[in-house]
């Protein structure tokens, strides 16, 4: 409210919008409990050296006197074959995951986001022609397998693991934001901005961009968690994250090897992932309702 | 628009997409670091063996005339020798492929059928126990790793109640059917060896359905959401005020036109599969196409790994025109080539 009071009217409008969205988005349990999944696991990878019980098992650490005990007060969890505490990786497992996330948008929701306006305002002329045209060949295999081929020519590391699966990202929000400018392009308000002289940079990112904003949102909050997912599908490989970085794939394709007598050294990073991807995806499900969003 | 005209618009446009493809996944894997002949003949092999191979394979040239030979190789269908199997890539394509394929279309059927039931059930009976029941599994199917299904069904069902066979594509002591298209399967349906034909299925129950669950997962939503907001409609209400019979309205009003948006993203569930059998071949060690990708793949096979993606990639297209097909098929607003309103 003191921000209301203090700043411009419009900002005070934006106050007064957004709390109506949050106030429609917390009365939606689904989106609540995805909320709390997110900022749980957030809050564990965050202070992850503080809140795990043994932080030294995150790095090359071995215990064999208490290697492979099964989950008891001790270890909630369980100790892997090393003697390293499964609930601490974990925790420190979340901090690759979520970075996975975290640095592949960052990287790729601008370029793709301005080739996708770009292409859809200039819509059929050459311009459209050849951003989409390459956007294509990109979308033309399974992100999955281009990220695993490049892994594989580079050196496997989490570095180049969000390298090429960032290089696969882009062409998504092309493809969605061209959808949605390529149809803004013709509102009467775009038309009303043309006539009156404004420049393309305002029409582009003053007049078209603020309306897929919200699809632009959604899209993100899903691909979180399944950049996510792609990145542990590259460790499960063994073409992300190298030993002894406690990267959750990584994790599950080690402990798969002593299934089923000692299930725990597998099974608990399996869940780790699982609750990550869906907690982001509960919210982008909340933010789909919310704004009323039919495709993303 | 006629269905030649835009077959032959969709070919032309899949052959420039190709084009680009090629010069992608070239660029990538010859640019990168890292000596692929060093790595194949190991490390002690002679500098003299290492500069003649390096000159054979045209690796000493610019990238542009490398890139030439390549795709003049690739033109006549040869793609050159793969390091790792020492053998001319196009006969492991034609070994390994079938075995991917076969198991990606199998997995393929069953997840658009189950999850085309699963979702329309739930969005008929929306907010009963069976929808809810359906979109817990909807969520679990989605978020979990198609790697972890994969192992817990191999070790539920493969190792504690060994239901299934944990490898392999056959039985040991059943002899393969005679090679026609090379899919286990097919080949024995073709040759009216249904004993073999079962057995193959059987072989392929486990990891089928462990790729089949995510897709299924992302059918069912849909199928859920498009069938509730349709059930909603005026028209349904006015067939059920003419007295039509509620199970002609069910199957002939609501499900046709709530099929539409299912079968468009069947394209990307299918990507999905392609995907994630590069992990779930691995695990059942299953000896595919997949599993050759990524043996290649870690052997830094330049030749191999562009021939695994440009294949993979011919696979795709494919499958998308059919379903462009298919679904202009279900709904006579999309004129064939038309855009598609948004």
């Amino acid at each position: 409210m003191r921000m209301a009071s203090v700043a411009s009217p419009v900002l005070a409008r934006r106050w007064e919008g957004f709390k109506k969205a949050w106030y429609k988005f917390s009365r939606n349990p689904v989106s609540v409990v995805g909320l709390v999944f997110v900022l749980g696991v957030s809050f564990l990878a965050v202070f992850a050296p503080q809140v795990s019980p043994y932080p030294s098992s995150a790095g090359k650490y071995v215990n064999f006197s208490e290697a492979s005990q099964p989950p008891s007060l001790k270890h909630l969890f369980g100790t892997d074959v090393f003697g390293r505490d499964v609930l601490s990786r974990i925790f420190f497992g979340f901090r690759y995951s979520l970075m996975m996330g975290v640095v592949v948008l960052s990287l790729v929701v601008v370029p793709g986001v301005v080739l996708g306006l770009v292409a859809g305002y200039y819509r059929g002329t050459w311009i459209d022609t050849v951003i989409m045209r390459v956007t294509d060949i990109f979308l033309a295999v399974p992100p999955l397998i281009l990220a695993l081929a490049i892994c594989a020519v580079l050196t496997p590391s989490v570095f180049n693991a969000m390298m090429a699966v960032s290089l696969m990202w882009w062409p998504w929000y092309t493809r969605l934001v061209y959808g949605l400018a390529s149809s803004l392009r013709n509102e009467y308000f775009v038309q009303a901005a043309e006539v009156t002289g404004a420049s393309r940079g305002h029409i582009l990112f003053r007049e078209i961009l603020p309306n897929c904003v919200s699809s632009i949102f959604t899209k993100m909050s899903l691909d979180m968690g399944w950049v996510i997912l792609i990145g542990s599908a590259l460790s499960f490989v063994g073409l992300g994250a190298q030993p002894p970085i406690p990267d959750l794939g990584t994790m599950v394709a080690d402990g798969a090897k002593y299934l089923p007598d000692q299930w725990w050294i597998a099974i608990f990073p399996a869940l780790a992932i699982m609750v990550t991807v869906l907690g982001f995806n509960l919210i982008g499900d909340g933010f789909r309702d919310l704004f009323a969003l039919e495709e993303v | 628009m006629s269905i030649l005209k835009f077959l032959g618009k969709r070919l032309v446009f899949s052959i420039f997409v190709l084009f680009g493809l090629s010069i992608l996944i070239f660029t990538i894997s010859r640019v990168l670091p890292g000596d692929p002949v060093r790595l194949a003949l190991g490390a002690r092999a002679p500098e003299w063996a290492v500069q003649n191979m390096r000159r054979q394979m045209h690796l000493d040239q610019p990238l542009y005339v490398q890139y030439y030979y390549w795709l003049a190789g690739a033109l006549h269908g040869n793609l050159g020798e793969s390091l790792y199997t020492r053998r001319p890539v196009t006969q492991d394509i034609k070994e390994f492929l079938p075995a991917t394929l076969e198991l990606v279309l199998f997995a393929g059927v069953v997840m658009a059928i189950f999850g085309v039931l699963l979702g329309a059930v739930s969005g008929r009976y929306s907010n009963t126990w069976v929808d809810n029941s359906v979109r817990i599994f909807s969520y679990i199917g989605v978020v979990t790793p198609s790697f972890v299904f994969a192992i817990l069904f191999l070790l539920l069902f493969g190792y504690i109640l060994n239901w299934f066979p944990s490898a392999g594509r056959l039985s040991p002591g059943i002899a393969r059917p005679p090679f026609i298209t090379g899919m286990v399967s097919l080949d024995a349906l073709l040759t009216g060896r249904l004993a073999v034909f079962g057995n193959a299925l059987w072989h392929m129950a486990l990891p089928a359905v462990s790729l089949a669950l995510g897709g299924m997962a992302q059918e069912a939503r849909i199928t859920r959401s498009t069938i509730s907001d349709n059930l909603r409609k005026d028209y349904i209400a006015s067939a059920r005020g003419f007295g039509v019979p509620e199970r002609m309205v069910t199957l002939k009003y609501l499900l046709k036109p709530s099929l539409i948006p299912t079968i468009s993203i069947l394209g990307l569930d299918f990507a999905s599969l392609l995907a994630n059998a590069f992990l779930v071949e691995l695990i059942f060690n299953w000896p595919g196409f997949s599993r050759y990708g990524i043996n290649v793949m870690l052997n830094k096979d330049l030749n191999a790994v562009a021939a695994v993606v440009m294949v993979l990639g011919v696979v795709f297209i494919v499958v998308n025109i059919l379903v462009d097909l298919i679904v202009a098929w279900l709904d006579p607003r999309i004129r064939l080539g038309a855009e598609r309103g948004k």
